[in-house]
């Protein structure tokens, strides 16, 4: 519909709101996912798997594998589950892989829209709470079995330092001081990372860790899928310093990767 | 029941417009301008938080000129039909020239349905394209729109600062030199005067930014270091 501008104080009852997530549901709130009637326990949907987060000495690194399966189908193996959710922060997700995308759409676009709207960028705080709410919202769907469990993460910028907050299917959620996992391979790379992790680590080591940590998380989850140097699929791996939010190259990642597979079959 | 007198439609029409025109030529003037790289805005404000220039989407940037509110409201307003359309359809989708029509719309709508007409003008900026292309729409407040080539001037004493670029406006300037002269036209018109740098307003949209997002605000710094 062309032209259908609506003026945003007319009928609101003070101000204008700055969430877009509102917003839709005010105007097309058929455009938002809706809950389904009955059971879905048999509706087989792909879901994301392993992905982490680590701090290090200068912000953190959040990185995911590629694979997504649908029961004992892997039914993308370059799926990319770890995003940048704005310039100073990054998401990972692991479930229900269709949930899962459009939850980090509608979350990239809350913070664009609140940014746009006040002048102002969020506080990372107040994004790890939108975030939390959001996925409280999907708690119906959780129950149906659609389950979506992020990480977020990013580089508060007044306290100067990388923060990551993890989060349960109910919208509960933490911060978290060093490390964390979530998915299906999450409990060994939380292992993995146990073992390598340290604040102090730099940018390349921290990259390194957490490729590690996918790579261990593959050999001992079925569903994660490990780096395939044959067919170039590697992990996604986005570091969130001082400097925003940047993916890490991907000839990064695969040296990183060979210096893992290399160190283990010598 | 109230007695109505008989108002000609012509009166009519020409009172709203009489009184939106005072109430726009009372404030500031918002001026802009491609150049090389894009498409640049200033402001005279002496605001630093109140903008008068703001983005709307990635490749597309507002300004307003007359009564804060109502222009704020048009802001907000653009910013969500943009973000919608974006969410409903893709980011591509999402066009100056069909904000330009929505704003004008709105803004005819409001000037012969209500009983006070808006005292606002906005320009909505576009670069599209890799290389080259902009576009600039002016909507008045009586939903006229123009589609406006090189540069654009609105706000109190339009006409003059339109016709002080009309002598200097060349293609192809680099920022620093679109900057000065932009400045230099405000500071001169009607009278020349000393305009502190913190009382300019400037950002651009940017077409070789590497982010998806072109627009930029400029700090009060780079606009100092183009003034130097």
């Amino acid at each position: 519909m062309s032209g259908d501008l609506q003026l945003p104080l007319a009928g609101t009852p003070f101000g204008a709101s700055p969430s877009f997530i509102e917003l839709v549901r005010r105007e097309r709130p058929e455009a938002l996912p809706v809950v389904p009637e009955g059971r879905l326990a048999e509706l087989r949907v792909p879901h994301g798997t392993t992905v982490l987060g680590l701090k290090f000495a200068d912000g953190i690194v959040v990185a995911g594998d590629r694979r997504a399966t649908s029961g004992n189908l892997i039914a993308d193996a370059k799926m990319r589950k770890v995003f940048a959710a704005d310039e100073f922060s990054a998401i990972a997700i692991a479930g229900a892989a269709g949930q899962a995308v459009e939850l980090v759409k509608l979350f990239q676009l809350e913070l664009e829209h609140y940014e746009k709207i006040t002048g102002d960028r969020l506080s990372l705080e107040g994004k790890a709470n939108r975030l939390a709410q959001m996925i409280r919202s999907n708690f119906p769907m959780a129950m149906q079995g659609l389950v979506v469990v992020p990480l977020f993460g990013g580089y508060d910028e007044r306290l100067a330092q990388g923060r990551i907050f993890y989060y349960d299917a109910t919208g509960g959620s933490w911060e978290e001081d060093d490390y964390q996992t979530t998915g299906s391979g999450g409990l060994p790379a939380k292992n993995s990372l146990k073992k390598r992790w340290r604040l102090d680590l730099s940018r390349d080591e921290a990259i390194r860790v957490a490729v590690e940590a996918l790579v261990d998380a593959a050999e001992d989850d079925a569903a994660t899928g490990g780096p395939d140097t044959a067919r170039n699929i590697y992990p996604v791996v986005i570091t969130v310093t001082l400097d925003g939010a940047h993916d890490v190259d991907e000839a990064e990642v695969r040296s990183a990767v060979e210096a893992v597979l290399q160190e283990r079959s010598s | 029941m109230s007695f109505m007198p008989y108002v000609a439609p012509e009166q009519l029409m020409k009172d709203r417009s009489d009184y939106a025109h005072k109430g726009i030529a009372r404030g500031r003037s918002v001026l802009g301008l491609e150049y090389a790289e894009g498409l640049l805005f200033i402001a005279e404000n002496p605001s630093a938080t109140l903008h008068k220039i703001s983005e709307v989407y990635d490749r597309i940037a507002f300004a307003g000129v007359g009564k804060y509110s109502e222009f704020e409201e048009l802001r907000i307003g653009g910013i969500r039909h943009a973000d919608m359309r974006g969410y409903q359809y893709g980011r591509e989708d999402v066009k100056a020239r069909d904000l330009a029509n929505a704003y004008s719309q709105a803004l005819s709508t409001i000037f012969t349905q209500q009983m006070k007409p808006y005292e606002v003008e906005v320009l909505v900026g576009e670069v599209d394209g890799e290389s080259s292309g902009t576009s600039i729409y002016r909507i008045l407040f009586d939903g006229s729109v123009s589609d406006e080539h090189g540069y654009v001037a609105m706000g109190g004493h339009a006409e003059d600062l339109t016709d002080a670029l009309k002598d200097r406006y060349q293609e192809g300037w680099d920022l620093p030199t679109a900057i000065r002269s932009a400045v230099d036209v405000v500071a001169s018109t009607p009278e020349r005067r000393e305009i502190p740098t913190v009382q300019i307003e400037a950002a651009v949209l940017d077409r070789t930014r590497t982010s998806r997002r072109k627009f930029r605000r400029l700090t009060p710094a780079e606009i100092e270091s183009a003034l130097a």
